[in-house]
């Protein structure tokens, strides 16, 4: 075979053939590896590549395959993370100064699921920092390039690995979603991901931004390669308290049952005012796709979503100034050599080791604890919350699921809303409702705009209802090709 | 004018369970620096708090023994200030829903009985501690004692002098130690008290302006501490100044307390609710498991002592003052079953030991097993009493076997009464004068003589024995 083709398999399409014996798992990593190499300095989505580590996984996972043992779906097959995973022994810099040369000396529970299913690790991909934002220009590593258009944002804050996967520099990939962080990136960047229910993958290893609304999750070049990671990274794990108990996820029957009866809800307030028409058009169209596939659309309003953001920023900007009180110069991480106090230390070390917009979070996140302040932001953060819970359980009485917008936009320009943080949060529009309420959504392509970039849409449904969602997302993505024109349209670029 | 003084105390108290609150490093006091943390307790990026039951477990029995109402519904919150011992730099406490509220202490000052009454108990972890290094001029951090459990009991503002205020933490003090949840060890840090001092003319029902008073390390310090501090504000007052609400350091070389921080630099802790850890949720049966599960307080040991055993009050008082002393005369007596003999043995030998050793009494390791059987072959005159001190003194020194060491240091006595009848039968011809004296009346004389056979035997013969065979022989002659 031309061992280019493997670039644009899926995950479970390269895992078949390292089965079948058509293609090694160091041949296949060597080829990524080199690939990532030739590729990636014009897009920046790895800040490191573990080129020793991985084929020496891969190897080692080809011996036990070729012993008999019989290991997952995903066995050597390559695999990127979003550099906010601890990885045992390699740096894990949150695409920070503050934590530049941090090697955790443990494995986030993820990582060591990974590794059990016999997971190659290509490297760490680039974020915003600290998985602040939603564009991946805030990394201190200089930002991620959209495969479409190099010009423009992959999305973010998961944008490395987005972008990775859609520029076939990896099979697969984890991100974070703490406000959209999978979804948005998968958006632009013409991918697929799931964000999981809270509760379905533990934390444990996972740098903190905000406690309440971080979940890891999959990206990868369709759903079914999704669900799969899905099942290996998630399930009970007794070192994160809010890591739910009994609930595995199930998708045997996502990929051979069809969808008619579904009831998908059409929120017709997500379609207004904001929207770009060409998305708004994409995601109607998906609806209607969706409806000839058996599924039955009703629409409805859905209240209180326009206070979602601001209750979403109150409660993260308050998770993350606590969680990135830490980083203090005195245990690990960086530094400033300059100042005699003890105060000296811990203000130059984080003035000059976080970035703008980190330092923004925590700023709004002090200020919203602050006494005198608690009551009128907090508290009205968590009451919104509350009701935004409230309006989702209701919504789901009526229907399977929501069908929405994932993003305004399609991909901005590079520099375009960095000054213009308001704007910026304006994006996550409809995204942050889902982390508020602790539900699944998964992220599909839908379409292209005019200029020829990708556009997503989102399915939402009640906890634990990911096999479902996925169900309805394997269908849409059966008979229709968005998620595999990606891959045809960067061959003429990129690739 | 009269002044009366208000005192409220915060007190500190590091449970002992055997792994710290969030992870499961040991909670064991000392250790090279460093060596008692993991990824979790020393805050590294990525990590998350798993809550040890035994936390709550502890914290609702010292409610219940301090008649507190338990909170149903708790909740962690966290408290944020940056400092280099608390590397998360926040302290999981609770603030908004403490576990235990609303409870009393009943203490006895010179005959006068008063209640305390407990505002609060929560639970938190400790912080770690800051070691200065005077040779290189610089701080180094020890995290070993992060995330050791404490509770922190709340007291209402209900003290009026030192003495009462020794009184409590005294009983509060044998109250935690009898439940198991402590070993309140002062010198060790696990046990420690903040007094929250202010004064008021006699008659004014409102507070005066409080100082707190932090970290205090030993009962006579609170008590010195108490005492110059409530003099230190009446003259401020009287020389027409204000007290300013700060927090003072109490200094025990300068015997004087002196301002850290005043209320205007006071920290903005930013608590919110701890979202890495759920509510706990304390059902009705999780309550009466505990109470089921309360052990005896020292007060009930102490009646119990005196009115089914047969002790006095001195003794029982002796036996409780420390509980590592009671478990030992409860175990020792369970199993030889002459508890007046055991507790003798501790009030009398162990006491002297432990002061002579200068060891603490909490720290005795003496196994009750090989205790009881000493007393056990005293009371079957198998030993005599100085045997006895012989071989307990043995076993606390260096926990030998009982029987090994007596047939070894041969303290066994005589059980052979031919050889007590020829050494009788030497004694009476060697002594024919005393034999004449007896005759004649002399009483005295069978106690020489008696003594003489003993010291023949080298006191290892039953001096009943020797008595009855002596009486024989002298009575046929």
């Amino acid at each position: 075979m031309n061992l280019m083709e493997i670039f644009g398999m899926t995950a479970l399409e390269i895992g078949k053939m390292i089965k079948e014996r058509k293609i090694s798992s160091p041949e296949v990593t060597r080829a990524y590896i080199e690939q990532i190499e030739k590729k990636d300095p014009q897009l920046n989505s790895f800040v490191s590549v573990c080129v020793d580590e991985a084929v020496k996984k891969a190897e080692e996972v080809q011996s036990r395959l070729d012993s008999g043992e019989e290991l997952s779906a995903l066995a050597g097959v390559p695999a990127a993370i979003k550099d906010n995973i601890c990885t045992k022994d390699i740096n894990t810099t949150c695409s920070s100064k503050m934590l530049e040369s941090f090697k955790p000396p443990y494995n986030a529970c993820v990582m060591e699921r990974l590794e059990a299913a016999g997971a190659v690790i290509l490297g760490k991909t680039n974020m915003d920092e600290f998985a602040m934002g939603g564009s991946t220009e805030t990394s201190y590593f200089g930002p991620t390039k959209n495969p479409f258009d190099r010009e423009r944002v992959p999305g973010g804050s998961s944008g490395g690995s987005a972008a990775a996967v859609a520029a076939g520099l990896a099979p697969y990939a984890l991100g974070s979603d703490t406000g959209g962080s999978i979804r948005q990136p998968c958006s632009f960047c013409g991918v697929s991901g799931i964000k999981p229910t809270y509760g379905g993958v533990s934390r444990y290893g996972l740098v903190a931004f905000a406690s309440s609304l971080d979940q890891i999750g999959p990206i990868g070049k369709d759903i079914k390669d999704c669900a799969e990671v899905l099942s290996v990274i998630s399930g009970h794990d007794g070192r994160d308290s809010t890591s739910v108990r009994n609930a595995e996820y199930d998708f045997s029957d996502s990929f051979n049952e069809g969808i008619k009866g579904l009831k998908i809800g059409i929120p017709t307030n997500y379609y207004g005012e904001g929207l770009d028409p060409e998305v708004r058009e994409a995601v109607l169209a998906a609806a209607e796709t969706l409806k000839t596939l058996g599924a039955e659309l009703y629409e409805f309003e859905m209240p209180i979503i326009e206070y979602a953001v601001p209750a979403y920023y109150i409660v993260a900007c308050a998770e993350a100034g606590s969680n990135l009180s830490r980083y203090d110069g005195i245990k690990y991480g960086y530094r400033s050599d300059k100042g005699e106090s003890l105060y000296d230390v811990f203000c130059n070390s984080r003035s000059e080791g976080f970035g703008m917009e980190v330092k923004r979070r925590i700023m709004l996140g002090s200020f919203v604890l602050s006494s005198g302040y608690y009551d009128a932001y907090y508290k009205k953060g968590l009451q919104t919350r509350r009701l935004i819970k409230d309006s989702f359980n209701s919504a789901f009485e009526k229907c399977d699921m929501i069908l929405s917008p994932v993003a305004p936009t399609t991909a901005f320009r590079l520099g375009e809303n960095v000054s213009d943080p308001l704007k910026m949060y304006l994006g996550d529009i409809y995204t942050v409702s889902v982390n508020l309420a602790g539900i699944p959504a998964v992220s599909v392509p839908c379409g292209f705009d005019g200029k020829g970039l990708p556009i997503g849409m989102q399915l939402i449904g009640q906890t634990f209802s990911e096999a479902k969602l996925v169900k309805a997302a394997f269908n849409y993505q059966m008979n229709t090709d968005h998620h595999k024109r990606a891959y045809e349209i960067m061959k003429g670029g990129v690739l | 004018m009269a002044w009366e003084t208000v005192i409220g105390l915060e007190v500190h108290v590091e449970l002992a369970t055997k792994s710290k609150i969030f992870c499961s490093c040991t909670t064991e006091f000392g250790g090279e620096p460093n060596t008692h943390v993991c990824p979790v307790c020393s805050g590294l990026p990525g990590v998350l708090p798993t809550l040890n039951e035994s936390v709550v477990e502890f914290a609702v029995k010292t409610g219940l023994a301090t008649n507190c109402e338990i909170t149903r519904f708790n909740k962690f919150d966290r408290k944020n200030y940056f400092y280099p011992d608390l590397p998360k730099a926040y302290q999981v406490s609770q603030l908004y829903l403490p576990i235990c509220r609303n409870g009393h202490v009943d203490i006895e000052v010179n005959g006068t009985k008063k209640s305390i009454g407990i505002h609060e108990i929560h639970m938190e972890e400790d912080a770690g501690k800051l070691v200065h290094d005077p040779w290189e001029d610089s701080t180094l951090v020890d995290y070993n004692r992060c995330g050791v459990p404490l509770l922190e009991i709340v007291s209402e503002p209900d003290f009026r002098n030192a003495d009462e205020v020794i009184a409590y933490l005294e009983k509060l003090r044998e109250t935690l130690i009898y439940l198991g949840v402590s070993d309140c060890k002062m010198q060790e840090g696990s046990m420690r008290a903040d007094v929250n001092l202010s004064v008021r003319p006699v008659g004014q029902t409102e507070f005066g302006t409080r100082t707190e008073m932090k970290n205090i390390n030993s009962f006579k310090a609170i008590s010195r501490a108490i005492v110059y501090e409530a003099k230190r504000q009446i003259e401020q007052i009287e020389m027409g100044k204000k007290v300013l609400q700060e927090t003072r350091r109490w200094d025990e070389n300068k015997d004087a307390t002196y301002a850290m921080r005043s209320k205007e630099n006071a920290q903005d802790y930013r608590y919110f609710p701890e979202p890495d850890l759920l509510p706990i949720e304390i059902s009705e049966e999780w309550i009466e498991r505990a109470k089921a599960e309360m052990p005896e307080t020292a007060a009930q040991k102490r009646e119990r002592y005196v009115k089914e055993l047969g002790l006095t009050e001195y003794d029982a008082r002796v036996l409780t003052a420390e509980r590592a002393l009671a478990l030992l005369f409860e175990s020792a007596s369970d199993i030889c079953k002459e508890p007046k003999e055991v507790c003798n043995l501790i009030t009398g030998e162990l006491m002297r030991l432990i002061s002579e050793s200068g060891t603490s009494a909490d720290r005795i390791d003496i196994d009750p097993e090989k205790m009881a059987r000493i007393i056990t072959l005293t009371v079957k005159g198998r030993i005599n009493r100085n045997a006895e001190k012989e071989v307990f003194e043995a076993l606390f020194r260096e926990n030998i076997e009982p029987e090994q060491y007596i047939k070894e240091k041969g303290l066994m006595m005589l059980e052979d009464d031919d050889l007590v009848n020829d050494t009788v039968d030497r004694v009476l011809s060697e002594n024919p004068k005393s034999v004449e004296d007896f005759k004649n009346g002399k009483e005295k004389a069978f106690g020489f003589l008696v003594g003489q056979t003993m010291r023949a035997l080298k006191g290892k013969a039953n001096p009943q024995t020797v008595n009855k065979i002596l009486r024989e022989k002298l009575g046929s002659m």
